[in-house]
């Protein structure tokens, strides 16, 4: 008796497994298809990008990045655009994510939307639609010319075009964990006699911080990797409006091969590093709204 | 609120009031010539097939990055979003070297007859890389998500694996699919730095159309340059709008 039982058992709990197990020929040969889609697509172009850059030695590799004036100023300049346009959208994207988070009001749908936009704008559209409004035969050009100020073809330029291509990026991060932790603990922070700047800083950013340093390791890669905005604006002056991903370009048409793969290594690493924070990143915020969850769902439980 | 209307409203009103500040006649005249026929043909002909590439290759990766077991899953998973964070113009400059004749995949299949760079096939190539990682991550999540006991029932039901595939698993993957599709599409016409390394940019053969705008541009043909750019903006809204209507069509017409 006992033994039939468990055979029963074996079978109920066998026969399932077969029916979502593929045959092996089918696993094998998916497996190895995806996996050498992954090797050829991915992992050869990264390992090109160093073989390349260091063909000629460390020596040469060192001489191209700092020896070369106008390639150490792209450097400079990348640095000093990706944090400022990195910055006005942690701005932006707190307050924007903050705002549908929270509230329902009307045009709630379009502001999401809007933030979507820069997704679907082709770079060099975006790029263009700058230079028609701040040229110099643009629509506030003259009114810019007159009070000294220049937008296109200097570092403003590069920054505005940057942080419009980058802009979805924080806030499309914080919208769902914002929503996820809820306004249970900011309201009870405002009940105990906060005011909105303590609960800000005491209560909502640390629940955030984690979906916030993910937003902001997704925007600073691709600020500091923006290519076709940052083109049209830019007037590629070496030594003054060009940014790494220009000068790689430069370079390039130039012949300059092994400076061009110089720059890019950079780039690359830069693109590495961002994929092991975010990895790491993940594993904590997914650890986080799952605890939120927890902490938002107990009234089920508990009744 | 005032950051976005400035930064993404007001650049995009000023654009349609510059292309409009065009006679229709002049707006024709810049948009409808054979070069810019030539690069929305090819535009659009790269796009869609580098996004149909990308969907079955990255069903395939998805699929078995979910399901399977093999060595170093973990560190191939993280590499999909590589495309993401690697800036376009090194993509370019890398695949431009890679595909010619003494480079390393070059060396093997420009014997064969497979151009892989400067050619159409080289910027599809270069967009489905792009690509892939949309398709992947819209399709991991539903693929994680689905219940066992679906297939469970249809093995049950004397259904082959074959049978439950394209019966039971892959209508549920339609809509993920679709969206999968739209975002690696909005991508691929919209793509500028790789593109313009691996293309030779060609006219009336591989230059894609926000070359042409950046010709026109450095031409300080500001408005000839708007109407392009907003032709490209109307038309990608358009298949954008829909798509989405695919989407919620399946969406009902699946779940």
């Amino acid at each position: 008796m006992h033994k039939t039982l468990s055979a029963s058992v074996v079978q109920k709990y066998t026969a399932p497994r077969v029916a979502h197990r593929d045959p092996w020929m089918v696993q094998w040969g998916l497996t190895l298809v995806a996996v050498s889609t992954i090797v050829i697509l991915i992992v050869v172009p990264v390992v090109n990008v160093f073989y390349q850059a260091f063909a000629d030695g460390w020596g040469v590799y060192w001489k191209n990045l700092v020896g070369n004036k106008d390639t150490l100023h792209a450097i400079l300049l990348t640095l000093t655009v990706a944090p400022v346009a990195v910055a006005a959208n942690i701005v932006f994207g707190v307050a924007a994510a903050w705002t549908i988070a929270r509230f329902h009001f009307r045009g709630r749908s379009i502001l999401t939307a809007l933030i979507d936009l820069p997704f679907s704008v082709s770079p060099v559209v975006a790029g263009l639609m700058l230079v028609l409004l701040f040229g110099m035969q643009g629509y506030f050009g003259p009114w810019l010319r007159e009070h000294g100020i220049k937008i296109i073809f200097s570092t403003p330029g590069l920054i505005l075009a940057t942080s419009f291509v980058t802009l979805p990026f924080v806030a499309r991060e914080l919208i769902p964990v914002m929503e996820a932790i809820g306004s249970e603990e900011e309201v009870a922070a405002i009940s105990l006699g906060a005011n909105g700047w303590q609960m800000f800083w005491r209560v909502t950013v640390p629940n955030i911080k984690w979906g916030l340093l993910y937003g902001v390791i997704l925007c600073n890669a691709r600020a500091m990797g923006e290519f076709g905005a940052v083109y049209v604006v830019s007037g590629h002056i070496a030594g003054r409006t060009d940014t790494m991903p220009l000068r790689v370009e430069k370079l390039f048409q130039e012949y300059n091969n092994a400076g061009s793969f110089a720059v890019a290594s950079l780039l690359t690493l830069l693109a590495l590093v961002t994929l092991v924070v975010k990895v790491f990143l993940e594993r904590k915020t997914r650890l986080e709204m799952a605890e939120a969850a927890k902490l938002n769902a107990p009234s089920g439980e508990l009744s | 609120m005032l950051y976005l209307s400035f930064l993404a409203f007001i650049p995009l009103l000023a654009c349609f009031s510059k292309a409009f500040s065009l006679s229709p006649a002049q707006f024709w005249a810049a948009v409808w010539t054979p070069r810019t026929i030539a690069a929305y043909r090819f535009t659009f002909t790269v796009s869609i097939l580098s996004s149909l590439a990308s969907i079955v290759l990255g069903f395939m990766i998805a699929w078995v990055l979910v399901r399977y077991e093999f060595p170093l899953k973990r560190i191939f998973d993280a590499l999909i979003d590589l495309p993401f964070a690697l800036p376009t113009a090194v993509a370019g400059l890398v695949y431009s070297g890679l595909y010619v004749e003494n480079g390393w995949l070059g060396q093997f299949l420009v014997p064969l007859g497979i151009k892989g760079a400067y050619s159409m096939f080289a910027v599809v190539l270069v967009l489905t890389f792009l690509g892939i990682p949309f398709v992947v991550r819209t399709l991991q999540p539903v693929l994680e998500s689905m219940e066992d006991d679906k297939e469970e029932a249809a093995y049950l039901l004397g259904a082959s694996r074959g049978q439950t595939f394209w019966r039971v698993i892959f209508p549920t993957l339609v809509p993920a699919m679709i969206t999968g599709f739209a975002l690696s599409l909005a991508r691929g016409l919209g793509e500028y730095g790789s593109v313009v390394f691996v293309s030779g940019n060609m006219p009336f053969k591989t230059e894609i159309a926000p070359v042409l705008i950046v010709a026109r541009l450095e031409q300080f043909a500001y408005a000839e340059a708007t109407a392009i750019a907003v032709v490209l903006l109307v038309i990608s809204f358009a298949m954008l709008v829909v798509i989405n209507l695919l989407e919620r069509w399946s969406k009902r017409f699946y779940a």
